[in-house]
């Protein structure tokens, strides 16, 4: 199993989004970042911190569960329903420029259902896509604002995106599947 | 999950935990302004209650909305139930318009497992006779787990009108599967015979059952189910079986009391009690929404269609 990026590197991407971030949106107090559940939000968290040590300012946080939202829910005859976890926005998104964060940008169908859900917790002012991957592939008019590392794939492989808040370590691979 | 929901007996311990775990996402949904998400588009789910009933059948026509479903009640009051139509054959011709599901309250204990056979719907059982209400036993469980953390090993006291109570059944099924210690007291007219096979305590003192509890759940006097002289009267059975603050007293220091209401006020709980600081009674309302979205939820997916 290839591993397209280690720790070290994971690192440097999410602190060279943080910089990114800071260069193209001045008003440092509307921005807002939500993590994509599961592997958006650690990652929000540590571009939150990111942010955090370059100007001492504190960017707000949150989770979202897009499962009642995805497009294939209730089109399968067979299998249990997917796992539904909690949505967690402790804070308005009325007027943010909201960034949405998530591991790998693939098809494009996870991130509509996002953009779905987002709208109905308020107006925010701009939502702009965080990715640490992209993988490419897309089956919808989707474009990450941000990216780790592009990492051309084929449709039969897997990236596996391991972070040590959940999985122990920091790692990229990709599989064959 | 199997493709209906009949009762409590049907789940598995791992299934109740998956369902309390949803609801615990489903309730979110509810503190947002705009309450709800997109999820049972385009499905169909017909309300039948033969049965009066505000809390279930709203809680459930909510938590219908909040995913989005198409939702018709039937109210058999103005249906051709009265004219002398059978359960099945009111079940099959709704069944012949194509809904999802029925979400059925029939004062028969078993209605739902007759619907279950000859309906292709999913099919909740929303109260079934002296049988079982098993979203009543979710929504409980979910009201326990979330001010004690845990189930197992919390003693439990039922106290009331064991016998005609579905809500009790459900209700011991489920904390016994989830490891709590289940403890009953009621009038020995309503003790149902043979109850601690079930894995119950039974006292006819109810100071002994709520000594050291960690949750009092309540059940009403079913009136309209007693033909028979089970209790003198209210007043004596307040005195005998009422919870009072004197006997919520005896039990731990932090324990809840639990109603799945409608309450009779002084018959089986004190007023003082029901308004107390330890009474979660309208949390239980408020969860059972969103127990029930994470049941409608978890049905309507592809779970083992025969």
């Amino acid at each position: 199993m290839p591993v397209v990026l280690d720790a070290a590197r994971i690192s440097r991407s999410l602190a060279r989004i943080a910089h990114e971030i800071l260069e193209r949106n001045h008003a440092v107090d509307e921005l807002a970042l939500i993590g994509i559940r599961t592997r958006g939000v650690p990652l929000a968290k540590r571009i939150a911190q990111s942010i955090r040590e370059i100007n001492q300012h504190d960017v707000p946080t949150g989770a979202l569960d897009i499962t009642l939202y995805r497009d294939d829910l209730m089109r399968t005859p067979v299998g249990a329903q997917p796992l539904v976890r909690k949505t967690e926005i402790p804070f308005s998104i009325d007027d943010k420029r909201v960034l949405l964060v998530d591991d790998v940008l693939y098809t494009g169908r996870t991130i509509r259902a996002a953009l779905d859900a987002l709208i109905e917790f308020g107006r925010p002012k701009a939502i702009q896509l965080i990715v640490l991957v992209d993988r490419g592939h897309r089956e919808l008019p989707i474009k990450a604002d941000y990216v780790g590392k592009n990492v051309p794939t084929a449709p039969t492989e897997s990236v596996q995106v391991h972070l040590t808040e959940i999985d122990g370590r920091d790692e990229v691979e990709i599989q064959q599947s | 999950m199997k493709k209906d929901l009949l009762g409590i007996d049907d789940l598995t311990g791992a299934e109740i935990h998956l369902v309390l775990d949803t609801a615990e996402a489903m309730r979110e949904i509810g503190q947002r302004p705009i309450k709800k998400v997109p999820t049972l588009r385009g499905k169909t789910i017909v309300n039948l209650f033969y049965e009066p009933s505000t809390r279930t059948r709203t809680s459930f026509e909510i938590a219908e909305k909040r995913l989005s479903a198409d939702t018709l009640n039937v109210a058999v009051a103005t249906s051709s139930v009265l004219k002398g139509e059978t359960l099945a054959d009111t079940a099959l011709n709704i069944e012949a318009m194509a809904p999802d599901m029925i979400v059925l309250r029939h004062a028969s204990s078993g209605a739902g497992h007759l619907l279950s056979r000859i309906c292709r719907s999913r099919i909740i059982n929303a109260g079934d006779g002296m049988h079982e209400h098993p979203t009543q036993a979710l929504l409980d469980a979910f009201t326990i787990r979330e001010h004690k953390k845990r189930i197992e090993g919390l003693k439990v006291v039922i106290v009331g009108d064991l016998l005609h109570s579905r809500v009790l059944r459900s209700n011991v099924l489920l904390l016994t599967k989830l490891g709590a210690e289940v403890w009953v007291s009621g009038p020995p007219t309503v003790v149902p015979a043979g109850i601690e096979r079930f894995g119950v305590r039974v006292s006819p003192r109810i100071d002994e059952a709520v000594e050291g509890a960690d949750v009092i759940m309540m059940l009403r006097i079913q009136q309209e189910r007693m033909n028979g002289a089970f209790i003198p009267s209210l007043r004596e059975y307040f005195t005998t079986f009422g919870m009072t603050e004197a006997r919520v007293a005896r039990a731990k220091p932090d324990v809840i009391i639990m109603h799945p209401g409608p309450m009779n006020r002084g018959v089986e709980i004190a007023s003082e009690v029901a308004d107390g600081p330890y009474s979660v009674i309208l949390e239980q309302v408020a969860n059972g929404v969103a127990v029930r979205m994470a049941v409608l939820y978890l049905l309507a997916g592809g779970a083992d269609v025969d």
